[in-house]
């Protein structure tokens, strides 16, 4: 169970670093939804059901779609059509 | 007695002005704080053109890196300072992680009274088999109230920002109604599995919210479960169909309706508590639905508000309003 532990702290970590370093937008939000994912098994190993089931939800779910939504708004999505424009 | 008051006079009046401000039919500021027009000079097209070369050329020269040793310098200085702030924040952090104390130790800082106090009369105070819930609900109730609150505020915040008129924008609809209101193209896939996956989310956040007292979860989980089911939904067949039972009308009621009762609820059980009253609702059997006193309806409450609030941000970004 450690080593699992360890496995997913340290694509938390990755994650992490991965969202700040990658250039697209839409890939990086859905990086920080895995790192939501992830965070939500952690918290269900550390003992508190409570704070997985809220991560899964708000973090994974309802943030990114907020995001996607904000990206569609300011016409961030998709690079073809941004050349086109 | 009445008697009737001249029209010119009745005017006059401040509280008829107030009544009048409130319904918006008269600004009584009306000429002294509008923002006056510009006044419609054209200027000479040469000196502006001389301008824009001007400036082009003094931007050219600040930021030519091989002849501005300024600038170069600053940009050098720049990135070794940024790398520093950024080990030296890593370093600040990791000191401080190996500093704290092991997870569940004795004699932590947090293992205090009150947590002795929680995890010894919890049961027999609140009723709750799950301990979160019963502290979250019964011991620091209002703290949930608060909670609640930010969201409402949050949602008339981003209500303040997104929201379009109808009246005064009707080209602007027009122009992006494609975009706006029908951005689901039929998806047959999306619509299928929506199909069959909304009742069954819906149904989890239910349950979810109706067990917050026996199992892990409770109101803003189950509410979140909830919101999410509801945007899938839209998402999938459009905000159409949803308006059919959801409007701005019933998000303000519902949410309106749940902060009401929980303030008063929450007010009657300090009320009583504070000055050692018996409450009137029973905390039954801990272990089935029906227990533990507010904490059932209250879960309801804090769950119609978070749902109804993660629907409402994610319409208000889309299309401005409900």
């Amino acid at each position: 169970m450690l080593t699992f532990q360890y496995i997913l702290l340290f694509f938390l970590i990755v994650c992490a670093v991965a969202v700040s370093f990658s250039k697209n937008l839409l890939s990086s939000i859905i990086i920080f939804m895995s790192y939501s994912l992830i965070m939500s098994i952690i918290w269900i190993m550390l003992e508190s059901p409570d704070l997985a089931i809220t991560e899964a939800a708000v973090g994974a779910g309802v943030t990114s779609l907020l995001f996607f939504v904000t990206l569609k708004k300011i016409h961030a999505m998709g690079d073809k059509e941004d050349k086109n424009e | 007695m009445s008697r009737l008051i001249p029209t010119e006079e009745y005017n006059k009046k401040p509280l008829t002005r107030l009544s009048r401000w409130i319904k918006g039919e008269t600004d009584p500021f009306s000429e002294s704080m509008e923002v006056k027009k510009h006044s419609d000079n054209h200027p000479d097209e040469k000196l502006v053109r001389r301008h824009k070369r001007e400036r082009e050329v003094v931007i050219e020269q600040v930021y030519d890196r091989s002849h501005n040793r300024v600038y170069k310098t600053f940009n050098v200085l720049f990135k070794i300072v940024a790398v520093l702030c950024c080990l030296a924040l890593i370093a600040i952090l990791l000191v401080a992680v190996s500093h704290l104390p092991p997870v569940g130790a004795t004699d932590n800082p947090a293992s205090n009274e009150v947590v002795e106090k929680y995890v010894e009369d919890g049961l027999q105070d609140t009723g709750a088999v799950n301990i979160v819930t019963g502290m979250i609900l019964d011991y620091r109730a209002f703290d949930t109230f608060g909670e609640s609150n930010v969201l409402f505020i949050a949602t008339c915040t981003v209500l303040l920002l997104l929201h379009v008129n109808k009246k005064d924008h009707k080209d602007l609809m027009e122009e992006e109604k494609s975009e706006r209101f029908f951005e689901p193209k039929d998806d047959s896939i999306l619509q299928k599995i929506t199909f069959w996956l909304f009742p069954i989310i819906v149904i989890f956040g239910i349950y979810v919210i109706l067990n917050g007292h026996i199992s892990p979860g409770g109101g803003f989980s189950g509410g979140a479960i909830i919101g999410a089911g509801l945007i899938l939904y839209s998402n999938a067949f459009g905000f159409k169909k949803l308006n059919r039972f959801f409007t701005e009308k019933t998000y303000r009621y519902v949410s309106f309706g749940s902060l009401l009762f929980y303030c008063l609820a929450k007010s009657y059980s300090f009320y009583t508590g504070a000055n050692h009253i018996e409450s009137v609702i029973p905390l039954g059997t801990p272990g089935a639905i029906l227990s533990s006193g507010f904490i059932l309806p209250l879960n309801i409450c804090v769950g119609l508000v978070v749902a109804c609030t993660m629907y409402a941000f994610y319409t208000l970004f889309r299309k401005g309003g409900f």
